[in-house]
């Protein structure tokens, strides 16, 4: 009905037709209301997710169990378990991903190829609907029978005779609905990136936001119908009788962890490719300087999607797969760091000889530059098979994944909100503000997962609810460093608040975005129009 | 070359090297535990002497760029921007520097990789399984039928004795020192992983799967490992600890430990002075007094130290 509407007033944009309440944002086709609704699904989740890494810091501060206990008073290490796969599945699901490719995606990809809209704007409204049941479903999990308490990896047998009841099946209808919900995303956006393109954008003209978003939703589309497809049989195991992964009837459970590698590796890529496209632009906004080395950084995206979807079995070397097989995935992994490291230099060489401005998205960025390149580098440790048996399932694999997700994608999240929330809202947060927010956060993150390295060099385990007593010296550093980040992540919420009662009202260019760098969102009014590019644009 | 990348890795190997203890975690300890296997011996070179010198090297090569950039390139010291967006030679410097540290990385990787897989003729064979919540041992080549080693709950835990929480176990498992041992893993119920930390040792126990590992001790003394892949509520509290003693004793151990297990330990308690300790006084600073007692659910008898009964 909304389509049909806005073709019906196709020439009229000039006074926004917008719709009621109601049917703005509850049946809303409109790419930016989308957005909008994903990202503030995104915060929420992410305020749900980050208060799970609360109460469990909490918890980790002290050797013993303090608050996790069951009724009795015993630890409750079922409690546990629930909590940190619900973290897990949270922050990759329902914030970072949403965050990304729906919120940052739908806003920006449509305005910044020049189209008035996505390919198919009620697929994008099927898309958002279904995530939110997905997360419910995932929520109501936790309360149902003992929880989900399989990790977020939910490997068989755990998450088959381990887990009778209700809760992992409800889980794992959870991620088909987000599965669906991201699949059918990925189509839009391939559809929108390769047929809406303004006149004169070629391929080779993109956005690098664009690009990244290409890749992801080609990553997307070829990884999730696997996890899909490992789930629907772990669920036919479960209630069904089939035996793919129970070694009773001739299953293996190692296959589960091959098809959910498969999926889970480009999964990693798919959080991080869009943070890329941020970082690339706001680089290259506050610099002042076209990005360095266009091209590489554009194929440097496609290789590390490519790579990423040979690389899989590097998180099972511990196993028992074959050495050999072993040696392969030591290769191919030791490989994505030749494109990652395209990127890290491109960004430097962008600000080499530029007139920067540090303003908060460019400080997230610098951020996220640095904390990267440190999440990589012990990346390059764990692709090491031999090396990786010291390490795997340690605090080492922790912190090193948390520097590249909630220090790489996260920081991209809020460099790409301060870069944009002008454009958006119309109104601009206070910089002090930011930039406390920013420093807060840095220092704090930093004090959380830096330590982590060291407790995994020690052997600590991973997801456990209780650690013996020489371990408590950088546990409870980790757990002051949450705290803090607590803190600033508080103090985000009202940033945003502040932001969009009391903000600074702005004009369309409110970055003074030089020509030879600007994207077309910036040739639009802040916020833009309900349709805009009613006169379609011409890149030159 | 290699006294360049051992003086780098040096501020990081000092902090631990002062205090770490032999087969369990050191608090506020920096890096790896002590190794006492070949394999891990070799996983820390690999790891101190090159992967930290060249990840350490990289990030701060990245942090000095970072910062000559936020000084040199800022609006203030630079106000009008270069127009530069090309330069081949730099690009193709970017990428094969990588390739090259790469390739250094990876030659020695594979070579540690192809090392932790299987040892041609073991000498022994310890049969592990895990279950939700403990590890059973056999040792097929002795007679030993399966054990079952479960955690010491918290409020048992004789501390003085040298117990530790979330380590300590009911039975220990034994093993003999410079022997070339096969262990072989699996799982009853749901996965697991066997893992001790110093010896490099990571193994998925997986049901319908039999996985092979192997491990060399190269010092007498006790080593604790923990369970390493989720396996449900009591994931945290299904230790391993290992007692590894000289060939001798280990054979007349497991003589014992066929019948009575407890009768083997009891024996086992009463030759450590004599067996493990010398060398473990001379590798550690650990009193003697604390190692002997560090034997759980047999109490141990402190008079009892003139005991010949090994020999």
């Amino acid at each position: 009905m909304n389509a049909a509407h806005a073709a019906a007033h196709g020439d009229d944009h000039h006074h926004d037709h917008k719709p009621g309440f109601f049917v703005r944002w509850f049946c809303s086709t409109n790419h930016k209301d989308i957005g909008t609704l994903y990202i503030v699904f995104s915060i929420i989740a992410g305020l749900i997710g980050g208060t799970f890494s609360m109460i469990m810091r909490m918890e980790l501060e002290q050797p013993g169990v303090q608050f996790l206990l069951d009724d009795a008073g015993n630890p409750n290490g079922q409690l546990w378990n629930v909590f940190i796969t619900a973290h897990g599945l949270i922050m990759v699901f329902f914030v970072v991903m949403p965050g990304l490719i729906g919120g940052f995606g739908n806003w920006f990809v449509p305005l910044m190829i020049g189209a008035p809209d996505m390919a198919f704007p009620r697929l994008n409204n099927i898309s958002f609907w279904l995530i939110v049941p997905a997360f419910f479903l995932l929520l109501a999990s936790a309360f149902v029978d003992v929880g989900a308490g399989t990790g977020w990896t939910i490997y068989p047998p755990l998450s088959d005779m381990g887990h009778p009841g209700m809760s992992v099946d409800m889980a794992i209808f959870a991620l088909h609905l987000a599965g669906a919900s991201s699949i059918l995303g990925a189509a839009n956006f391939i559809a929108t990136i390769f047929n809406m393109r303004a006149p004169g954008m070629t391929l080779h003209k993109m956005p690098l936001f664009v690009w990244g978003m290409l890749v992801t939703a080609f990553l997307l589309v070829l990884a999730v119908p696997v996890l899909g497809g490992a789930i629907t049989m772990l669920l036919t195991d479960r209630n069904f009788g089939t035996d793919f992964f129970r070694p009773e009837g001739g299953g293996d459970p190692i296959l589960f962890q091959h098809l959910f590698w498969f999926f889970g590796h480009p999964e990693v890529y798919i959080m991080i490719l869009p943070a890329f496209g941020i970082v690339s632009h706001i680089v290259s906004t506050f610099s002042r300087k076209p990005i360095f080395g266009y091209l590489g950084m554009a194929y440097a995206m496609v290789a590390i999607g490519f790579v990423g979807f040979v690389v899989w079995a590097h998180h099972m070397y511990s196993t028992g797969i074959d050495v050999n097989v072993r040696a392969y995935f030591t290769a191919a992994t030791l490989i994505i760091a030749v494109p990652t490291g395209i990127k890290i230099f491109s960004w430097i060489a962008t600000m080499w000889g530029g007139s920067i401005r540090f303003t908060t998205p460019m400080l997230w960025s610098i951020g996220f530059i640095f904390l990267f390149t440190v999440g990589g580098v012990t990346g390059v440790v764990l692709a090491n098979g031999g090396m990786d048996l010291a390490l795997h399932d340690t605090y080492y694999v922790v912190a090193h994944f948390h520097y590249v997700l909630s220090l790489g994608a996260v920081f991209a999240l809020f460099a790409g909100f301060y870069y944009w929330i002008g454009k958006m809202s119309g109104r601009q947060y206070p910089e002090w503000m930011g930039q406390v927010h920013f420093w807060l956060t840095f220092v704090g993150v930093n004090i959380i997962f830096f330590p982590q390295h060291f407790l995994g060099l020690q052997g600590m385990p991973r997801r456990y609810i209780d650690y013996p007593d020489d371990y408590a010296g950088w546990n409870m550093v980790s757990s002051y460093g949450a705290y803090m980040t607590g803190i600033a992540t508080l103090f985000f919420v009202i940033v945003v608040f502040y932001t969009l009662f009391f903000g600074r009202k702005v004009d369309g260019n409110y970055w003074n975005v030089e020509p030879q760098v600007m994207t077309l969102e910036w040739t639009l009014p802040s916020p833009p129009p309900f349709h805009q590019f009613d006169i379609q644009p011409v890149v030159k | 070359m290699k006294k360049f990348a051992s003086l780098l890795s040096l501020p990081f190997l000092l902090p631990y090297m002062a205090s770490a203890q032999t087969g369990a975690p050191t608090n506020w300890a920096l890096g790896l535990q002590q190794p006492a296997s070949p394999v891990k011996e070799r996983m820390e070179h690999f790891h101190d002497l090159l992967l930290m010198p060249v990840i350490t090297g990289i990030t701060i090569f990245v942090l000095i760029l970072l910062i000559i950039v936020v000084v040199r390139f800022n609006r203030k010291s630079n106000p009008v921007p270069s127009k530069t967006t090309h330069n081949l030679p730099l690009e193709i410097a970017w990428t094969a520097i990588p390739v090259i540290i790469l390739i250094i990385i990876a030659i020695p990787s594979f070579k540690l990789l192809y090392y932790t897989d299987k040892v041609a003729e073991p000498e022994m064979t310890l049969r592990v399984t895990g279950f939700q919540w403990a590890w059973g041992f056999e040792y097929p080549d002795y007679e030993i039928e399966r054990f079952d080693s479960f955690m010491i709950p918290e409020d048992e835990i004789n501390y003085e004795a040298g117990q530790k929480r979330l380590l300590s176990t009911d039975s220990v498992v034994v093993l003999p020192v410079e022997t070339d041992i096969q262990i072989t893993v699996t799982a009853d119920d749901v996965l697991h992983s066997f893992a001790v930390p110093a010896f490099g040792l990571k193994t998925d126990a997986v049901p319908g799967r039999l996985n092979e590992t192997w491990v060399r001790i190269t010092k007498p003394g006790t080593y604790y490992g923990q369970c390493s892949e989720i396996c449900g509520k009591d994931h945290a509290y299904m230790p391993v600890e290992i007692r590894a003693v000289d060939k001798v004793t280990f054979e007349e151990w497991a003589k014992l430990a066929k019948d009575d297990l407890e009768a083997s330990y009891a024996f086992l308690n009463n030759t450590s002075e004599m067996a493990a300790l010398p060398a473990s006084i001379e590798e550690s600073p650990i009193q003697p007094e604390e190692d002997a007692l560090n034997t759980p659910s047999e109490p141990q008898n402190i008079l009892d130290v003139t005991d010949t009964s090994g020999e």
